[in-house]
């Protein structure tokens, strides 16, 4: 019995070596993405494209709180689901809670520019990692759910906050901000995972004396925005860092800052040790669209132009899809895919072609994609048994108005906004995407624009999600509907794939629900 | 008069420029909504008066809606009238008889498909606060010309099954797999799309058959009859 008990204590440690090793275990979700590439991918295959039109919702969990899009992480019959402010473990046998962890908000916070949400924890060794609204990062015992330090990383009255799910590296936890729309001057994070003190900070907006500064005026680089607000990844042997970031701030009115604005925009490559900037690429020069680049990187390796490279994938909420070398940050190929009126194209160091005229004005400038762009936040993923890159793709426009925009410490600061077309005029996709080309292989059409994210497997299987509360499966290969369920809820999240008693099953939260599907 | 009239024009412009700097960012530059909700209605469910809007534009509604602490009384109230007056119609006169109009739309069997105050069919959309929500020049376009004033998201279909007649009707619902509607005589209908050899979407047109023949007189009272259509205001 004693020595039962050992082993059960031994396994549920999760040293850095598992998350690096993540795929050796696919029963375990063990990183916000799956893994550190970022391939939201699960290597089981129980569930396939036969049998998945038997799958079964074997339990469901309440969260008490709408609209969640927590990814959930699994180890060792263990599950880690969080909301705002809030950190659940589940039974993964039962549904059922062993420990909740919360943390009040407080009475004067303010989201700014997106709702209060969280998109997952973190898990290192002994601790589960946590973000919250109110910008600390919190370490707690995975086994009690007890606080063992938190660390105040910004000040939540000037707009910084967390939502997004931390991630792990060695022995650091990093962190990214939200605030893209209050002006702030946003940075990567990272703390030291057994102390919690912070081990550096990148400002993603440089300051004077500081390579890229150059490209703002005007002092505008002070509310510059670029936000950090989507979980990056991490190329185990070259202790990078990739991350996305956001928009420059104001978002919608450029005058006040002109130039290329770095590094909004972009992927930026950190040193994993010293936060230092390897490079980067800007995807939106000067953005006036909003179009940050909130999203998790793909990592992968293939041969390019007879050359075999280490690749980094982007399917960018501007609406082209790129593909880069990881270790120099140099372009090699970008493609639209979704409909795009703003850049004829990109040159051949994938700089986009802008078409004049697209930037919003006093009466409106109809662009697409829309401001909340081609895609977004919510994961995209990539199959390294097809090869193709899953993408929740929005075919929509918007109005774009230019106003003025006064800074103002913990406000809006935005420059502007949108007007949306009938809702007759758009709608989405889930589209697959060759990884190397940006070519279509295949879509399914989706019938309003989508707020989810998606997981491949094993089994030859794409999940997604829709606006409408659908939860399906597609054939990974052909686009062709597999199996479908109604959660009843507007999907905003992610879905995974982990084993109960070496049983596949797959999870997604939809509005206030978690459910858990199985054969 | 002139500076009578820049006096209350003021406000207005503080109002709009308050309202595109702190709230389009959600609620759409139009209003019309965006992440948050449409604003374009006569009476907001949350914040019916007054008072209780200007409280939510203060304290906000969590935990989505931020308030604008920032603000001080006047801008608020400013902001308040503002987007009061967004989904609110500029008061107009209207030429026609209300009370004769009600006849013509007896008459022309408007309530065949269309229902006012719980009166009538529920196949087409509610009237009974359409008043609040359209001028007339809406009004009498969507007399005339139906398929030119069709309300936001209103879709004709037409769903041909492997088995069994085809369905005219107008969405209800529709998701990637199924889609629900309503036929003219009010029958409703759901599909699965694996079900249907075709399914096929008439955009931009109304099931309403155009009322062109209606006599000038008749139809500036019936016009005059729905402009009268205030309801509930909800």
């Amino acid at each position: 019995m004693t020595l039962l008990l050992l082993a059960v204590l031994a396994q549920s440690q999760v040293p850095f070596d598992r998350i690096a090793n993540a795929s050796k275990e696919p029963g375990n979700w063990l990183t916000y993405s799956g893994n550190l590439e970022g391939h939201r991918h699960s290597p089981l295959a129980q569930i396939n494209t036969t049998n998945a039109i038997n799958l079964k919702v074997k339990w469901a969990y309440q969260f008490g709180n709408q609209g969640n899009q927590t990814t959930p992480i699994v180890v060792d019959n263990i599950m880690y689901v969080s909301g705002p402010n809030k950190v659940t473990a589940l039974d993964t046998r039962t549904g059922r809670p062993f420990w909740n962890w919360s943390r009040p908000i407080p009475g004067d916070y303010q989201s700014i520019g997106f709702g209060r949400t969280n998109r997952g924890v973190a898990i290192l060794d002994d601790m589960v990692y946590v973000a919250t609204l109110d910008c600390y990062l919190v370490a707690l015992d995975a086994k009690s759910g007890i606080e063992r330090w938190s660390v105040k990383a910004g000040d939540y009255k000037l707009g910084y906050s967390f939502t997004v799910a931390p991630l792990a590296i060695k022995d650091k936890i990093i962190v990214g901000t939200s605030g893209g729309e209050a002006g702030i001057r946003g940075w990567v994070d990272a703390y030291d995972a057994k102390s919690g003190d912070r081990s550096w900070r990148f400002y993603t907006i440089p300051g004077p004396g500081e390579p890229g500064n150059e490209t703002w005026m005007n002092d505008a680089w002070k509310t510059g925005g670029g936000s950090t607000w989507v979980t990056g990844v991490y190329d185990t042997a070259a202790n990078l860092i990739y991350w996305g970031v956001g928009n420059p701030a104001p978002d919608w009115n450029g005058d006040n800052r002109p130039g290329d604005n770095l590094y909004s925009c972009s992927f930026i490559a950190l040193d994993g040790d010293t936060g230092k900037l390897k490079w980067h690429f800007q995807f939106t020069p000067h953005d006036v669209h909003d179009w940050d680049a909130a999203h998790v990187p793909i990592l992968f390796d293939a041969e390019v132009r007879g050359r075999k490279r280490k690749l980094i994938a982007n399917a960018n909420r501007n609406g082209f899809y790129y593909l880069l070398d990881r270790e120099s940050g140099e372009f090699l190929s970008g493609k639209s895919y979704v409909k795009q009126t703003w850049a004829k194209g990109l040159d051949d160091n994938g700089r986009p072609i802008l078409i004049p005229g697209q930037d919003p004005s006093p009466e409106g400038t109809l662009v697409w994609p829309s401001l909340n762009g081609a895609t977004i936040w919510f994961s995209p993923s990539y199959s390294p048994l097809t090869r193709l890159y899953y993408v929740a793709a929005r075919e929509k426009a918007s109005i774009y108005f230019k106003r003025e925009a006064e800074f103002k410490p913990g406000t809006f600061f935005a420059g502007g906004g949108e007007q949306a077309l009938d809702r007759n005029e758009e709608w989405g996709a889930i589209r697959a995407l060759n990884a190397l080309t940006g070519e279509q292989k295949w879509e399914f059409k989706l019938v309003s624009p989508p707020w989810a994210g998606v997981l491949s497997t094993a089994g030859n299987l794409v999940f997604a999600a829709s606006n409408e509360g659908n939860f399906f499966a597609l054939d990974a290969t052909t686009g062709k509907p597999v199996w479908d369920f109604q959660t009843g809820s507007r999907i905003n999240s992610n879905p995974m794939s982990f084993s109960i008693e070496g049983k596949q099953h797959v999870a997604i939260a939809a509005g206030s629900v978690l459910y858990v599907f199985g054969l | 008069m002139w500076l009578l009239v820049i006096a209350l024009l003021i406000p207005a412009q503080e109002g709009k420029r308050l309202f595109e700097s702190q709230c389009a960012l959600c609620h759409g530059q139009d209003g019309g909504g965006g992440r948050g909700p449409t604003l374009l209605k006569p009476k907001l469910g949350k914040a019916p008066d007054d008072t209780t809007l200007q409280n939510v534009i203060s304290n906000g509604l969590p935990p989505e809606m931020p308030g604008a602490w920032q603000l001080n009384p006047r801008e608020v109230k400013e902001l308040a009238a503002f987007v009061k007056s967004l989904g609110s119609i500029p008061p107009e006169i209207v030429s026609g008889d209300p009370g004769l109009g009600r006849e013509v739309y007896a008459k022309s069997a408007c309530a065949t498909c269309h229902a006012v105050s719980g009166k009538g069919s529920g196949v087409g959309p509610e009237l009974t606060n359409l008043g609040a929500r359209r001028n007339a020049a809406h009004l009498r376009e969507a007399i005339i010309q139906p398929d030119s004033a069709l309300p936001e998201g209103f879709m004709l279909l037409e769903a041909s099954p492997l088995k069994g007649p085809p369905v005219k009707g107008i969405r209800l619902a529709e998701d990637p797999f199924t889609i629900q509607l309503i036929d003219i005589a009010g029958r409703l209908h759901s599909f699965r799309r694996s079900d249907l050899k075709n399914l096929n979407k008439l955009a931009k047109k109304s099931p309403m058959p155009a009322y062109g023949n209606l006599s000038a007189t008749d139809l500036d009272n019936l016009v005059a009859y729905l402009a009268s259509l205030k309801g509930n205001q909800q």
